[in-house]
């Protein structure tokens, strides 16, 4: 082959290259706003799911900061949000929680009143079996929904626990190891929450608005 | 190219040459997407819209492109559509986005559709290759989107869950539930029931191929019994 061709095809496919990056720039002009506002719009639905929108009065998704908490997400990055009213702390939320699922880790959304009870939790990504673990999905059962309202309190801290190990909530048929995961991160989260609830509540909010996206 | 050449190309697409069934290419987004139909629709559609605009574009430019450099080019491309299509989906259509994830970005890999390029689209005018790249699109959306229906059916007892994904809230009312308590049959929605099911599917269009074949060869063989017979 002549150098000449070789030149040529060089330009060409440079050529193409460029024609290919506008064509993906263009795009992404075009639809950053918007997937911009979904994503929020999603992350706000989801957070709602567990802390009804009449408890609060202040913008959860500009009232958060992200941190680093062992304990609850290794070493992942989570995103605080606080629910106040009239300037009164409500509700924290923690997103991602990390539970330990049979088949990987689930990541979890849970959110606690400031009194120290639950709020809800809900998942946001798992793999557990379908069929088996997967029951820990809302669009699967509501078994998840039964934790709204419980603190360290109820039930008493040695029975915060699946059946199985002698606590006093329900594992599933066949997958035992799933739930007995979410009881522990979620009991693991209300310690912490009650160990550092004023400081949580006084960090300051981070500067800018983007949060820590779970699922990109 | 004549009317006899472009319904050729159409039947090709669909039946004869069907990518997932004849071909066996993209089985790794078929096999993975077609647990439910509405699933297997949003991704066929995705591939379909991919394989059209990269076909015509690659058409359009082949008396350009050297021979060395064509197969860098086609990817190039390819990956610009798909990119493309993803920004897209994410923007107009959230709920599937999120239930397909990943595959979106793995349409480049799909075999098809470079395949598409090279077989067809840079031997032939623009216009066939955009019918070619949308039938063939077609034929493998139908297959993704009868396996979806079949597993999505067999696995949990119920047709076009998550409708809403794709056509809106006012389509939730779309998703069919056959029994309140269908147990489920965990195996359909598994992997495995993936590669059953499109062996079941690959099997009955063998089957029908067959039986066409031998009404077409049945026919000129009664003519022959008949006319060798002169006896009678």
């Amino acid at each position: 082959m002549t150098k000449r061709p070789v030149l040529l095809a060089a330009l060409i496919l440079g050529g193409f290259a460029f024609v290919g990056t506008t064509l993906v720039v263009v795009t992404e002009r075009l639809t950053a706003a918007r997937i911009e506002q979904n994503h929020r719009e999603f992350l706000l639905k989801s957070l709602h799911e567990v802390l009804p929108r009449d408890e609060l009065d202040n913008d959860l998704l500009a009232d958060h900061y992200v941190t680093r908490i062992p304990e609850l997400a290794g070493d992942r990055p989570l995103t605080v949000f606080r629910a106040r009213k009239a300037g009164k702390p409500v509700a924290a939320l923690f997103s991602p929680v990390i539970a330990k699922g049979y088949s990987g880790p689930i990541e979890l959304l849970v959110g606690v009143y400031a009194d120290g009870r639950l709020a809800g939790a809900r998942v946001l990504s798992h793999m557990e079996t379908p069929g088996l673990g997967d029951r820990i999905d809302t669009s699967k059962s509501d078994w998840i929904l039964g934790f709204r309202g419980r603190s360290l309190g109820t039930p008493p801290e040695k029975q915060w626990k699946v059946k199985r190990d002698g606590g006093v909530f329900d594992q599933f048929t066949g997958a035992t190891i799933t739930p007995r995961g979410i009881v522990k991160a979620l009991k693991t989260t209300l310690e912490y929450f009650r160990d550092h609830r004023d400081a949580l509540f006084a960090h300051p909010a981070d500067e800018d608005h983007k949060t820590e996206n779970h699922r990109d | 190219m004549t009317d006899a050449n472009y319904r050729q190309i159409i039947a090709d697409g669909l039946w004869n040459n069907n990518q997932a069934l004849v071909a066996l290419l993209g089985l790794c987004p078929l096999l993975a997407t077609s647990n439910t139909a509405i699933n297997g629709l949003g991704l066929g559609l995705a591939t379909t819209v991919v394989l059209l605009a990269s076909n015509t574009t690659v058409s359009a430019i082949r008396h350009w492109v050297p021979p060395e450099i064509r197969l860098p080019v086609f990817v190039l491309l390819i990956a610009s559509f798909v990119t493309a299509v993803q920004l897209s989906l994410d923007a107009w259509f959230h709920g599937l986005y999120q239930v397909l994830g990943i595959f979106i970005p793995l349409i480049v890999t799909n075999c098809t559709i470079i395949g598409r390029a090279e077989a067809f689209a840079s031997r032939n005018p623009v216009l066939p290759s955009a019918l070619d790249g949308l039938f063939i699109g077609l034929g493998f959306t139908s297959v993704l989107f009868t396996l979806g229906l079949l597993r999505e059916l067999v696995g949990q007892g119920t047709l076009f869950a998550d409708a809403h994904l794709m056509f809106g809230e006012a389509a939730r009312g779309l998703t069919l539930h056959l029994t309140d308590d269908y147990p489920g049959l965990l195996l359909a929605i598994l992997p495995p029931g993936a590669f059953i099911g499109l062996g079941l599917l690959i099997a009955l269009k063998n089957l029908i191929d067959k039986r066409r074949a031998a009404r077409v060869a049945a026919r000129p063989l009664a003519f022959d019994s008949r006319d060798a017979s002169p006896a009678s």
